[in-house]
């Protein structure tokens, strides 16, 4: 018996998605033929890009399908700053997914992206302030600007309503990686691009400022893998990076799946109430906190701590440090009780890798090597997390015994 | 699990043996330009792979834990430290010393295993009064007992080596195809596991910066110059570059390399013939003879595919210098003498002592002694030791340090 607390990593399918996708698979047509099949499966299609978009609030033509979260955020950030070009600069804050942070460093070292880091603070939240100095230092050469909406690591959510309207005021435009936001804490993209709103000060040539692209994945709400979408709005000019038949208004060519998109939609249906789940995951949430204080008295929360409001954290993110202990071990050893958490990201063939997030919110070395991951998402239970609070002490006494030793020379 | 046909067979058989195994392969290199970020196991992502399907295979869990700064600091750096001060290290041995008997096997245990088990050749059987002890393979011609000489009492007692009563690789291999594993076909590995494409030299000319210096004779005279001490390994003949003949005409060897001095000196192949070796770290594997200080018969092999020679062994204490300090430790040293004199042999190789089959224990070579006496002169190499504390090679009476390889190490 395995329980599952990586809804972060990834989440089970909902039924309703799985019966979608399979009725789906079965019909057949390309959407971009002319006959009624063609027809059938274009009309399939876009149903399930209305839904989706009334997920997150955004017209059905700004929703460009993508084969996952990575590539809609590779899209927008090269398609942006290409479109913005030749401004170099792309400002992002530390601790940003690797799809983020390797985006950018590879058009640093290919393309003369200039990246402008912004700071973390403890929380992992960035200042809206600092964010404001870094626009305002030297707007005409900000190709753009991307953030977390809410961070996958530690769970914090960032101020991107505010940090939008301050991209807004210089013409800049603003891509969120809504990725583990998505499906956790509602998403008005129409209200966070200011609809209409037009660039003041954004030379010639470029996108309309402000919050433009926003991306999301599927498999994070109940849907399937390989199917995400970058919300793109109609404002914004992008340069693709998928040439071909020039489906999805040039922006993504490539025949669409039409069951992934299908079953995407079912589980975006399925989100329902956002709200009374979100309590029920954040009463879960600090049921699993209080129990690893009460566990392990050392452990430290990370991201948005009761000391400050709880609410700036995603409902179903718990993220602990346990000093003097590798969070692999933890992992191992919560693994063979059964119980399947998360050092943080996901990793390069098995390896985890300290924490680059926590390394961001000024942690040290060993603190970010000391992470522990626990995520819920809308199938976890009292039993759950009970289970886990039941194996955490035996797991952390003994990870304590094996401590940090691997670090250590044997000199 | 390597990745390799060995580990995953012994995993094989340990599982049928009836333990509870979990599949541990090491990250232990980091090399940059392969991969975005981080630690590359020994050698590659599909080293990593390769290893996953074979656990998978199995049906036991499988974790990729990462050594790769340890192992940069215990076997890479001193790897290059060694070589820096004119020694041959054997960084296999350094990693079964420091990682997969120390660092793996420290953590498994915290972490409630109970052994390492590997897939080297090599057995482990119990004495009568139920002490364990290593042995050579049953198959001589795959015997990995010699990189394993390292390991003391306390490791061995965690250690377990199920391929140690197979009859031969093929035979691995074919149970492995039966097992259908990948990588039953799979090449066996050679070289260093962090030096991909196999140019030590290359790679070490990288690390190690070379200072040109004078190439002597073993009267010390001046034939020529080199362009670093370091490049030069015992027993090499080619790229001495020396303009003037040796006055018998014969060709001339590397006999020793002196990395404080930055010099190089050669001489005629028989001079190459040692007749004794001698280091002050040493172990034993397992119960140590009942009387170390008293000569005693064992055989000596100085390197993994060496034939063991007959020789006596003895722990003698060692006078500190005059002005050293004395540290306490270092005190004594194993000075192993061969019956028959030994070719091939440097400071920094490791002298593994067998009695029979089993391994006894073994010394990182800090001197050796040539059989061969220089021609009219006092008796050179000295036989008194270095200070421990100055990673001085063989034998070489250097008055200071004076440059900076040697004291990087």
């Amino acid at each position: 018996m395995s329980i599952y607390l990586d809804h972060a990593a990834t989440t089970p399918m909902l039924p309703e998605a799985i019966e979608a996708y399979v009725d789906a698979m079965s019909v057949v047509g390309n959407p971009a033929s002319i006959h009624s099949q063609g027809q059938n499966a274009k009309r399939m299609l876009e149903e399930a890009r209305e839904i989706v978009a009334g997920s997150v609030g955004c017209d059905p033509i700004e929703v460009v399908f993508t084969g996952g979260g990575t590539e809609a955020i590779n899209l927008a950030i090269k398609g942006l700053f290409w479109a913005r070009a030749p401004r170099p600069r792309i400002l992002l804050p530390g601790g940003e997914h690797h799809a983020t942070m390797d985006t950018v460093e590879w058009l640093e070292r290919h393309d003369g992206a200039e990246p402008g880091w912004l700071p973390l603070d403890r929380a992992g939240r960035v200042d809206p302030a600092r964010v404001a100095d870094a626009l305002a230092s030297d707007p005409g050469n900000v190709a753009l600007l991307s953030l977390l909406a809410a961070n996958n690591e530690v769970g914090t959510l960032q101020p991107v309503a505010e940090i939008g309207e301050l991209a807004a005021a210089h013409g800049i435009p603003v891509h969120i990686d809504a990725v583990s936001a998505y499906g956790q804490v509602p998403i008005d993209f129409r209200a966070l691009s200011g609809a209409g709103r037009a660039g003041t000060s954004g030379g010639t040539g470029g996108s309309a400022g402000g919050i433009v692209a926003l991306s999301l994945s599927a498999h994070k709400i109940g849907g399937p893998v390989g199917i995400g979408a970058l919300v793109l709005s109609r404002r914004a000019s992008i340069v693709p990076l998928i040439h071909g038949g020039g489906q999805q208004r040039q922006v993504r060519s490539g025949t669409q799946d039409v069951a992934a998109a299908v079953a995407f939609a079912a589980a975006a249906s399925a989100l329902g109430d956002l709200p009374a789940r979100n309590q029920r995951l954040r009463t879960l949430r600090d049921r699993l906190i209080a129990g690893v204080h009460a566990a392990v008295p050392t452990a430290v929360l990370n991201g948005p701590t009761p000391d400050g409001p709880l609410e700036q954290r995603l409902p179903g993110n718990a993220h602990f440090t346990f000093p003097g202990c590798e969070g692999e071990s933890l992992l191992f050893l919560l693994d063979a009780a059964g119980i399947s958490v998360s050092t943080g990201s996901a990793c390069q063939a098995g390896i985890p890798e300290p924490s680059h997030v926590l390394r961001a919110m000024g942690r040290s070395e060993a603190e970010a090597r000391s992470a522990l991951r626990i995520t819920l998402g809308r199938d976890s239970t009292e039993a759950d997390v009970d289970a886990f609070l039941t194996a955490l002490p035996v797991a952390h006494a003994q990870a304590s015994r094996a401590g940090m030793n691997d670090r250590t020379p044997t000199r | 699990m390597s990745g390799g046909v060995d580990s995953a067979v012994a995993a094989a058989r340990a599982v049928e043996a009836g333990h509870e195994v979990v599949g541990v392969h090491l990250a232990l290199s980091r090399m940059p330009g392969t991969l975005r970020t981080g630690s590359r196991g020994c050698c590659t992502i599909e080293d990593s792979m390769d290893a996953q399907r074979a656990a998978n295979i199995i049906g036991i869990p499988y974790y990729v834990w990462d050594f790769s700064e340890r192992f940069k600091l215990d076997v890479v750096d001193d790897f290059i430290a060694e070589y820096a001060a004119g020694r041959t290290p054997n960084p296999c041995m350094r990693c079964n010393e420091r990682i997969k008997f120390a660092a793996l096997l420290d953590k498994a245990l915290d972490l409630g295993f109970d052994a390492v088990c590997t897939g080297h050749y090599a057995s482990i059987q119990t004495d009568a009064a139920g002490n364990r002890e290593l042995h050579r393979a049953s198959a001589w011609a795959k015997d990995q007992s010699y990189v394993l000489g390292v390991l003391t009492a306390e490791q061995l007692a965690h250690s377990m080596f199920p391929l140690g009563e197979t009859p031969s690789k093929a035979e691995v291999r074919a149970e492995a195809a039966e097992r259908g594993f990948s990588v039953a076909t799979k090449p066996d590995s050679y070289d260093i596991c962090f030096i991909p494409d196999g140019d030590t030299r290359g790679w070490l000319a990288e690390r190690v910066p070379a200072t040109a210096g004078d190439i002597l004779d073993r009267e010390g005279n001046t034939l020529g110059r080199h362009e670093g001490a370091a490049a030069f390994t015992v027993g090499q003949r080619k790229g001495l570059q020396i303009g003037t003949p040796a006055a018998d005409g014969k060709p001339r060897f590397v006999l020793e390399v002196r990395p404080i001095s930055n010099t190089v000196v050669v001489g005629p192949k028989e001079a190459l013939a040692i007749g004794l070796i001698a280091g002050s770290k040493f172990t034993w594997t397992g119960l140590p003879p009942e009387h170390p200080g008293t000569a005693f018969d064992c055989d000596v092999q100085i390197r993994a595919h060496a034939d063991p020679v007959p020789a006596v062994a003895q722990v003698v204490s060692v006078p500190v210098p005059a002005g050293a300090e004395s540290t306490g430790a270092g005190t004594t040293e194993l000075v192993i003498t061969p019956r028959e004199p030994l070719t091939g042999v440097a400071p920094g190789q490791t002298a593994v002592l067998y009695v029979g089959t089993r391994v006894l224990g073994q010394c990182t070579i800090d001197r050796t002694v040539s059989a061969v006496p220089v021609p009219g002169a006092e008796a050179v190499p000295s036989v008194v030791p270095e200070p421990s504390s100055a990673p001085v090679s063989a034998a070489s009476a250097e008055p200071t340090l004076v440059d900076a390889p040697a004291a990087r190490a």
